[in-house]
């Protein structure tokens, strides 16, 4: 089992450019179904992808690929012709709002946004427009969201990943590599790993993430990677001590970034005393998380939360 | 982007929003021939000159050429002595302040030199109130915040006086609504004339916020004249730069000089640097790890001299020009690159390393982890190369241990 991605997965692709290219077809390679791509000026054309799979992905798969992607007018046009049923965005940030809104008039349920840098006005506009629909965003500017040996959706290296018991679910990329890393060395494996993205207006967050692990069979054990800014760390430290009953544990980077200063990610800003490192470390603590004191020790705070639930 | 206090008033002014009278001045005696037009504009014969740096704090901040001169300024010499006095007393002000170095709690204790004045005509404030628009991270909606507090930071009044505080929430589908900018000004006391006034401020900064595409609009105070009239006294505007693309007048508003200079340099080439007081820089992929990497190396004993985030698409030429920036910093003692490698291959990540070292030079302690893709073959290329000073490491934390011991 796992969460929002799987086998039953059919993608579609919005933004073929040479970032779109590059890592579709490293999707491809891993065995993710991508059924069609909208473009508007090259309706009836076929976008070819080949090249020797990749022997971490999808079991049973050897050898090279050879897959012909057709291209549609829109996505409308892509979804009843090929049925595909989630959407990955790499459109650049003028554009991507647009995108993920015809996303989502076309009823795609899933779409994934890896652009980087779009408007936040633009996103308020989106998360507006995509209420009462039932499109679920995650992202953007997030690395994308995967089910190890099934389905993956987005930029993450695949190698890393190992089907397993844990659920991931971050704020920021590199660090979810290093979460998974860790979880696939200690051999507790994953279920999902989602990126939710760094933007201070996203779709899918944390407290829904961790409600798809809390109702989701396989998932035994739930890491959350926050970092400084806003307060959805502390949202979901409230959800965790409400609702959760599978052991969590939890990172949240920037315990030293001084106050006022733009960390990179829009999000990652303090100011006043909000948001700040010691603020969510000690609501998660305080929900019942085990919070790792550095990012290398995120797999053992799984272990020591499983251990302390008695499932390890 | 951060810009001036006067680029903020011309920008709002210009899209009805209410601010007082006022004129730049670069030199003193741009400052000097501002008096004259103002007080006859308005019929007041008070003129603030004020400082123009994009740090806040500017009224209580001091100089240190003049340790009694405060970075604003009322000057009611031409109350008595008419224009004359008042020129007077704005000439010897601006030959103290223009070129001068501004104190501020913003600031630093090193300061910010004043090369902008901004000459306004003087206000009769009946109240002050605060009042800004700003992006609600919970709700993914902007919201006009507005307090009875003027001229205090709102972030001491959302601790000390949370029910001073009022706000409205903009739906984006419609946008600020009348009735939302009449509760505003009706709960922040405002009657009759000033309650209309308030009303058209408020939809008009709300509309202004968003048409700009700002981070944050604040204007503290907003200041209710004995007239009756509703004002900008100050105006503070940052606007989004992922949205600059679509107002390409705003980049001429940019003063590079109010910018650190290695700050700007990174932005050249795509990178997020920050610098900070320690002696290790940081030379990482990815803002979470980058902030981990600081957060891991103080927790081995070590301070980190900076916050680099090299992107995901880092190239050799970045690799380089973040080396070139890090190493330009005399109080960095050593260097710890911090690399998981997911899209970007690890070798191609050692190569940049090396180039940048041979472009570059090395002469400090260099310690290098190196995760993800192809991470065997990057690893191979750096011990190869056999780099006195150079050392890899496993993990995060051992890298960070390696590197606080080198520079001990």
């Amino acid at each position: 089992m796992s969460v929002l991605v799987g086998t039953g997965t059919k993608l579609l692709v919005q933004g073929l450019g040479g970032a779109g290219k590059f890592h579709v077809d490293r999707s491809i390679a891993y065995g993710t179904q991508v059924v069609a791509a909208p473009h508007p000026t090259r309706a009836g054309e076929v976008e070819v992808f080949e090249g020797e799979v990749d022997a971490s992905g999808v079991p049973g798969r050897t050898g090279s690929y050879r897959v012909e992607v057709p291209i549609f007018a829109t996505v409308r046009d892509a979804v009843a012709a090929t049925g595909a049923n989630a959407s990955v965005v790499f459109v650049p940030p003028p554009f991507a709002a647009d995108a993920i809104m015809e996303a989502a008039d076309a009823g795609v349920e899933l779409v994934v946004v890896i652009t980087d840098g779009i408007p936040i006005q633009d996103m308020v506009r989106v998360k507006r427009y995509l209420e009462g629909k039932r499109t679920r965003l995650v992202g953007p500017n997030c690395p994308g969201v995967i089910t190890p040996h099934e389905c993956r959706i987005g930029i993450m290296p695949g190698y890393i990943h190992e089907t397993g018991r844990v659920g991931v679910v971050s704020r920021s990329g590199t660090l979810t590599y290093e979460a998974v890393k860790q979880l696939t060395d200690n051999g507790l494996g994953q279920t999902t790993a989602v990126g939710i993205g760094g933007d201070p207006v996203n779709g899918t967050n944390f407290v829904d993430v961790l409600r798809l692990f809390q109702d989701d069979p396989a998932t035994e054990a739930i890491i959350m990677i926050g970092e400084i800014g806003g307060t959805a760390e502390e949202e979901a430290a409230a959800f965790i001590r409400d609702h959760v009953t599978k052991p969590v544990a939890a990172f949240i980077a920037g315990t030293t970034a001084p106050a006022g200063k733009r960390m990179g990610h829009a999000g990652a800003i303090i100011s006043g005393g909000a948001g700040t490192a010691a603020e969510k470390i000690a609501a998660l603590e305080a929900a019942g998380a085990v919070v790792a004191v550095t990012p290398s020790d995120m797999g053992d705070a799984v272990l020591e939360a499983m251990r302390r639930a008695g499932s390890a | 982007m951060k810009i001036h206090e006067y680029q903020a008033k011309e920008l709002l002014g210009a899209r009805g929003v209410s601010v007082p009278q006022g004129r730049l001045a670069n030199t003193v005696e741009e400052a000097v021939a501002a008096v004259k037009p103002l007080i006859q504009a308005t019929g007041n014969a008070v003129v603030v000159v004020k400082s123009q740096i994009h740090a806040g704090g500017r009224g209580k901040g001091r100089f240190l050429e003049h340790p009694d001169l405060g970075g604003v300024n009322v000057v009611l010499d031409g109350l008595k002595g008419g224009v004359e006095a008042a020129e007077a007393a704005v000439r010897s002000l601006a030959e103290r302040m223009l070129g001068s170095t501004l104190v501020t709690v913003q600031t630093g204790p090193e300061g910010k030199q004043v090369n902008r004045l901004y000459v306004e005509q003087g206000i009769d404030i009946e109240r002050e109130f605060y009042l800004s628009v700003v992006l609600d991270r919970a709700t993914g909606r902007n919201i006009v915040m507005a307090s009875t507090e003027g001229g205090t930071e709102i972030e001491e009044v959302a601790a000390e006086r949370p029910d001073a505080i009022t706000r409205e929430t903009i739906d984006p589908a419609v946008g600020l609504l009348p009735f939302q900018a009449h509760a505003l000004t009706w709960r922040l006391g405002l009657r009759g004339d000033a309650a209309k006034a308030g009303r058209r401020f408020i939809t008009a900064l709300a509309g202004a916020a968003i048409e700009l595409d700002t981070d944050m609009v604040e204007i503290n105070p907003l200041v209710v004249t004995k007239g009756g009239d509703v004002m900008a006294l100050d105006a503070k505007v940052s606007f989004d730069k992922n949205a600059l693309f679509r107002h390409s007048a705003l980049a001429s508003l940019r003063d590079l000089s109010e910018e650190d200079a290695a700050e700007i340099k990174a932005a050249d080439y795509g990178l997020s640097f920050i610098k900070l007081d320690g002696t290790i820089g940081c030379l990482v992929n990815g803002a979470g790890l980058a902030m981990a990497t600081m957060d891991t190396i103080k927790e081995v004993g070590g301070e980190p001299a900076n916050f680099l985030d090299v992107g995901g698409g880092a190239t050799t030429e970045n690799v380089t020009a973040a080396f070139e920036i890090i190493t330009r910093d005399p109080s960095v003692k050593g260097i710890f690159v911090n690399i998981f490698g997911g899209i970007m291959k690890c070798d191609t990540i050692a190569n940049g390393v090396l180039q940048a070292v041979h472009n570059v030079g090395l002469q400090v302690p260099l310690v290098v982890r190196l995760e993800g893709t192809n991470v065997e073959l990057g690893k191979r290329i750096i011990e190869d190369a056999g780099l006195p000073g150079l050392v890899v490491a496993g993990s995060m934390r051992e890298g960070a241990e390696r590197i606080v011991e080198l520079t001990r």
